[in-house]
């Protein structure tokens, strides 16, 4: 584990994972989502899991990305409070 | 509310933080679980199973019951998602004003109620509000979507030896066919995996995962045991485990593709299976 590059990725999950709370664009929110999975599908494979780094990129930063924008398409694009 | 929220949170988050201080250090050989339990899967699984990759022989295999029902939670989703949110035929009033267009010349014909145009393959049934995909996706889509598959199955295919197994390779498998509804509409899509098949095929696959494990109690071992296989497979016990995981995986992958675009054709069209984005 390279510590500089593991505190980079670090920082920007959090980074992304707060953005996708306050951000009032619903879409912004859900491609902020897909940019966290991507940032902890890296940090799964810095620690060795790679099987859980591949669910992660296929299932949270691909189709459940695909899922949100579907939704967000469907309802409004942005929230309420 | 706000307030009381963001403190609720803040206490969780600092009570979590202050827990995990009590974890043993990441990869610590001295912790519990190292002592025990991994140095068994990590020396014994290839003479159990002759699986190379550990987490797929404890994923299908030493943990096979669990990862039954993770298959029926994902089966469940698809059928709720189809619940909640399908409009059935019945309900939504059919248009009174029909579109085809004829593929070939690209000319749109409107029809009234009550008019039908002959059956043939030159017209598609399109939606008022279609627009023409971009020939640049269309294009680049259809050359891409054979080797997402391939990818897929290689994925499902190879999980005994390299990271993936069902899960993934069912995911990437059905992302290949959202990327179809994408590129072009939701009805070329449904076109080629119906409503009906994508219902079938959710059931079969948690079917051929808890098929399996019946069919190894019938043959008088445990449920999920898969080196009662060996009988039918024709193969020693050992390779019969590695087997059954391929047949699980295969059964996984299934569901999970068909629950996938399922999924995709009710949210992306809100249950009317029309125009999809």
């Amino acid at each position: 584990m390279i510590w500089p590059i593991d505190l980079a990725i670090l920082t920007l999950v959090v980074v992304a994972a707060i953005g996708a709370l306050m951000v009032k664009d619903l879409l912004g929110a859900s491609v902020l989502f897909g940019a966290y999975s991507f940032m902890m599908c890296l940090l799964w494979s810095i620690m060795g899991a790679v099987d859980v780094a591949f669910t992660e990129a296929s299932v949270g930063a691909g189709v459940s990305t695909v899922f949100f924008v579907a939704a967000v398409f469907r309802t409004s694009r942005r929230t309420r409070d | 509310m706000k307030i009381i929220g963001l403190i609720i949170v803040v206490v969780t988050g600092a009570l979590l933080i202050y827990a995990a201080a009590d974890f043993p250090a990441w990869s610590d050989p001295a912790s519990p679980a190292s002592t025990y339990l991994s140095p068994h899967f990590i020396e014994k699984t290839m003479e159990e199973t002759s699986v190379p990759n550990i987490v797929t022989a404890v994923l299908a295999d030493y943990r096979g019951f669990d990862t039954m029902f993770e298959t029926t939670v994902i089966f469940s989703a698809g059928v709720v998602c189809f619940f909640l949110l399908r409009i059935s035929r019945r309900e939504e009033e059919e248009p009174e004003t029909r579109y085809y267009r004829h593929v070939l010349t690209g000319v749109t014909i409107q029809l009234k109620e009550g008019y039908k145009i002959p059956p043939s393959d030159d017209f598609e049934r399109i939606d008022a509000a279609w627009t023409p995909p971009d020939l640049i996706i269309k294009t680049g889509c259809r050359i891409l979507i054979p080797f997402v598959q391939l990818f897929a199955l290689y994925v499902i295919a190879h999980g005994h030896h390299s990271p993936g197994g069902g899960f993934q390779g069912g995911v990437i498998l059905g992302a290949s066919i959202i990327l179809l509804a994408i590129s072009h509409d939701l009805r070329t899509a449904v076109r080629r995996m119906s409503e009906k098949l994508m219902a079938i095929l959710c059931a079969v696959g948690v079917f051929i995962y808890a098929g399996t494990g019946a069919l190894c109690l019938l043959l008088k071992l445990n449920f999920l045991d898969y080196s009662a296989l060996a009988e039918v497979l024709h193969v020693d016990p050992i390779t019969a485990r590695s087997h059954g995981i391929l047949i699980v995986e295969i059964g996984v992958g299934i569901a999970v593709m068909a629950t996938m675009i399922w999924i995709y054709n009710n949210v992306s069209s809100a249950g009317r299976y029309r125009q999809g984005l």
